[in-house]
């Protein structure tokens, strides 16, 4: 067996800390959906138009100060309504503490740029409007920045293929770079995994077999 | 020649020819009787790189320059942007672990430490402690790789060549540590979800403990050509100062957080493996300048040395990886007796484990800095999402405003100083 060690005192303080600021935030913030510890992380959920008060409040309140923007990014549930979270992750250098900001968007609402508070999320955010279509209002240089030139669609959307739409190669008779639409040799194969190994302990119709095994490996064990 | 009219008027027809000849090797009247036009050309805007050995991989800058100061700079990335977060939305867990050596291709098990941790943590598995030895140990011989690739390619940027000569020679002691380990120099795949990959072979621990008797003297050897050599100490001392608010409010992190005077390592202040079983100063330095970064990354050298040295003495024999069939590979041997390790095997590495809804932002302190990883499951074999957070993609956002108003040649100063790899900022 994996052998799991408790957590050390100070981890302990670290968790009762974040839990009282979860608690603190959610009692006195009205557009907080949810704040708690998820895997002893400190998770808060926001609407958008709360978004701008809260990071100022988190960056200034005395005992917040996250002074560190060290991470922005998308993540894409194309089912839901709004299909786009943006994630915020902030540090603390004074408290020692982390937290994470969700909000929810979806192609078209824009979210309210924290580039003001934090100069850093400048890039971030334009990171995220390159790979996932975020609109961001209020961002000083809402540009494309990691995909190529000209580059079109949003390539970490869940929708957009992981060969994407178009290849690039160096043509010997033009002598210049071209672009073309992608001809795999070969189909792309995305295997789905689903089979009785793990998760699915009983299989259908096999339920007493599996009961007794589950006995014999009891008596055994 | 010895006619004195021959030069004096000039026809159309006695034009010569070639057109690109220097004004200087031209006679005089031929130079007056050209059409002179006035062009006036926007000089001022430069390109640096893509392709500029002090760009330090595919970095393309363009400048706005006021005669030789920077006025304003506009970092142009993606240039190796190669899709590695959709391409680990498509891989297991246990495949997605390679694509960290290529991020930062400089420091790739700290890397790996981060994602393999990350998965740990979502699992709720922990690795043995051996295995936490062994990847404090080899994340330090990453850190001691990385900072003598740093420094003596900034010595190379700024006219030293001494040193990438001599570094190059003491990282590939280090390389053969990483090749006897995982049998591979760079691309490593050595720490995993779980542990390691293998047990190190017998010897090596005495080995890397000669090694960190011997380095400390070629890191005095090192300070010796660069600490206190002028021309060194001009071309960093006051460059690119950064000051800690500054630095804070751009997201720095690890050794350039560090010289601008904030005492903030992630190995002491939020531990992970077995840091909190070693002992180390975080050297920490005032001005900000490239001087300071320098001087940073030497004592975090000495450093590593330390704590390579307190790894070796309380490393003991014992499982490098979780002892469940579920999460690591059986062994060779029990393959070809046993049917139910077969079947593991074969699940393992076809299908992979499935990772429990949730997610997780994990970091590490990586030579460069934090290096975090924003792991998403959704309950299958593969991540939901896997963003990554670079160290150098934070550093290069504020390189406009650390070098506005600077000299174009301290530009490459301060582009070095920010120890910058293309792997990890495009991604």
């Amino acid at each position: 067996m994996a052998e799991v060690s408790l957590p050390s005192p100070q981890q302990g303080r670290l968790q009762g800390r974040l839990g009282a600021l979860a608690f603190s935030l959610s009692t006195s913030w009205s557009g907080i959906s949810s704040a708690g510890l998820e895997n002893g992380e400190l998770v808060v959920r926001t609407t958008r138009d709360q978004l701008l008060p809260l990071m100022t409040y988190l960056r200034d309140a005395p005992h917040c100060r996250f002074e560190q923007m060290m991470d922005v990014c998308g993540v894409d549930y194309p089912s839901r309504v709004e299909r786009f979270e943006v994630v915020y992750n902030l540090l603390s250098v004074t408290h020692n503490q982390r937290i994470r900001v969700i909000i929810t968007t979806d192609e078209t609402a824009p979210v309210a740029s924290v580039a003001g508070l934090w100069p850093s999320a400048c890039w971030w955010e334009r990171e995220c409007y390159d790979l996932f279509g975020v609109q961001f209002s209020g961002n000083p240089d809402m540009r494309r920045i990691l995909t190529d030139d000209g580059f079109e669609g949003f390539p970490l959307r869940k929708d957009f293929p992981l060969t994407g739409y178009e290849e690039v190669r160096y043509d010997v008779e033009r002598r210049e770079v071209v672009k073309e639409p992608v001809s795999l040799v070969q189909d792309f194969r995305n295997f789905d995994f689903v089979s009785p190994w793990e998760g699915m302990m009983t299989l259908p119709g096999d339920e007493k077999a599996h009961e007794v095994r589950q006995h014999i490996k009891r008596s055994r064990g | 020649m010895t006619d004195p009219d021959r030069n004096t008027v000039l026809r159309e027809a006695d034009n010569i020819l070639r057109t690109d000849i220097p004004e200087s090797l031209l006679p005089t009247q031929q130079v007056e009787a050209r059409e002179r036009k006035t062009l006036e050309i926007d000089s001022h805007a430069l390109n640096f790189g893509p392709q500029h050995p002090s760009a330090h991989g595919v970095l393309r800058l363009v400048l706005e320059m006021e005669g030789e100061l920077v006025a304003r700079t506009v970092p142009h990335i993606g240039l190796l942007h190669r899709g590695t977060e959709k391409l680990i939305e498509y891989k297991t867990y246990q495949k997605a672990l390679p694509y960290f050596d290529r991020l930062d291709y400089v420091s790739p098990m700290c890397e790996e430490q981060a994602f393999a941790l990350a998965t740990e943590k979502l699992l709720g598995i922990e690795a043995p402690e051996r295995a936490r030895w062994l990847r404090v140990l080899f994340a330090e011989i990453t850190r001691v790789l990385n900072h003598i690739l740093n420094i003596t390619a900034l010595g190379l940027d700024c006219g030293a060549v001494t040193p990438a000569l001599w570094g190059y020679e003491e990282r590939e002691k280090l390389l053969e540590f990483y090749e006897a380990a995982s049998g591979a120099r760079f691309h490593a795949n050595y720490v995993r979800p779980g542990g390691v990959a293998r047990d190190i072979p017998a010897g090596l621990e005495e080995k890397i403990g000669l090694w960190a008797k011997e380095f400390p003297a070629w890191i005095d050897e090192l300070e010796n050509l660069l600490t206190e050599n002028r021309i060194w100490k001009q071309r960093t001392v006051g460059i690119g100062v950064f000051t800690a608010e500054q630095a804070l409010a751009w997201g720095f992190s690890g050794p350039c957080l560090r010289a601008s005077g904030v005492p903030w390592d992630l190995r002491r202040t939020q531990p992970y493996d077995n840091y909190h079983k070693v002992t180390f100063n975080v050297p920490v330095a005032r001005h900000g300048d490239c001087y300071d970064r320098y001087l940073v990354r030497i004592a975090e050298m000495r450093e590593s040395v330390s704590i390579i040295e307190q790894c070796l003495d309380q490393i003991r024999p014992g499982p490098v990886k979780v002892q469940d069939p579920k999460f690591s590979p059986p062994p060779r041997a029990e393959m070809k007796r046993s049917m139910e390790a077969l079947i593991h095997h074969f699940k393992l590495f076809s299908e992979g484990y499935h990772v429990p809804p949730g997610a997780t932002y994990t970091a590490v302190e990586s030579p460069k800095g934090e290096f975090g990883v924003y792991l998403v499951a959704d309950g299958s074999n593969r991540p939901y999402r896997c963003k990554i957070r670079p160290t150098g993609f934070a550093h290069l956002q504020a390189l406009d405003e650390m070098t506005r108003r600077s000299m174009l040649a301290d530009m490459v100063a301060v582009l070095g100083s920010l120890d910058l790899v293309f792997g990890e900022v495009d991604r």
